[in-house]
């Protein structure tokens, strides 16, 4: 559950994109409204949405009789912050490393 | 489709923590001012209880070089409207470091844990921002760019860096 290998399978889908985009531009959308704008049954956006739900890319919430879909960038934030938090440390080390090297000589 | 629902945020975080962790990280100034904006909250937990949020020393200094300007004693405030500890915390919210934002009306803020299986929680956060553009753009993380920080997005991954090893990125 809502695993970076959930998140990448679930981003490795044109639809699903284009789903997360609709989202994007606007929040809090119902099936049907999702549905109308894709070439695509039912059941297939369902399928989708159940794929980003998965990984926690889209939270639904209920209002009333209706079930809201939301985009959540939570798991893109996580990902974002552990790989720039990575490249730092290395970047700062090389740097580190440069400055033993120049001292040394 | 209502406004209403239009201009609502969802953010959901899966955090390895106890819900009574989780519940202290958001409503103790201790550990707020160790992740996301460092604000020092300040929340009377009972409905109508009052809730303000005061800069630390290091942020106040930071916002005054980068922005200019005195920042105000206390730069967030609002109203207790529901506090069920470890579960679930309602309230409102107004920024007042930007007069454009403390021109808009109260927005509504709902953290709801939840405790899954294998130790884990998840944490949703669901922001109410109707008539309020400007906080509704910054909570989005869309003026990063400008050192506004990366809004809930940002401040929920961090809260779950502190809660899971005890540190954020920055320290």
């Amino acid at each position: 559950m809502n695993d970076d290998d959930a998140v990448f399978k679930a981003l490795a889908d044109p639809t699903r994109r284009f789903l997360l985009d609709l989202l994007f531009e606007r929040d809090g959308r119902t099936l049907t409204e999702l549905e109308s704008e894709l070439e695509m049954t039912r059941f297939g956006v369902m399928k989708h949405l159940r794929v980003l739900e998965e990984a926690g890319l889209v939270v639904t919430q209920r209002s009333g009789r209706e079930k809201l879909h939301y985009l959540n960038p939570v798991p893109i934030q996580l990902i974002h912050d552990r790989w720039i938090d990575k490249f730092r440390e290395r970047h700062v080390s090389a740097l580190t490393e440069l400055k033993a090297k120049l001292e040394e000589s | 489709m209502t406004a209403k629902t239009e201009t609502t945020q969802v953010y959901r975080v899966y955090i390895k923590a106890s819900p009574e962790a989780i519940w202290d990280a958001i409503t103790k100034p201790e550990w707020t001012e160790r992740y996301g904006y460092t604000g020092l909250v300040d929340f009377d937990l009972r409905p109508g209880g009052a809730y303000k949020v005061r800069p630390t020393e290091a942020f106040k200094k930071e916002s005054e070089a980068n922005f200019g300007g005195e920042l105000p004693e206390v730069i967030i405030d609002g109203e207790v409207v529901e506090a069920d500890p470890p579960r679930k915390l309602v309230h409102t919210f107004r920024m007042l470091m930007d007069p454009g934002m403390a021109a808009e009306p109260y927005t509504r803020l709902t953290y709801e844990i939840k405790e899954l299986d294998d130790k884990v929680c998840s944490l949703t956060l669901t922001h109410e921002l109707e008539g309020a553009p400007n906080l509704a753009s910054l909570v989005r993380g869309d003026q990063e760019e400008y050192g506004a920080g990366g809004g809930h997005a940002w401040v929920l991954s961090e809260l779950k860096t502190l809660l899971e090893t005890g540190k954020v990125f920055a320290e």
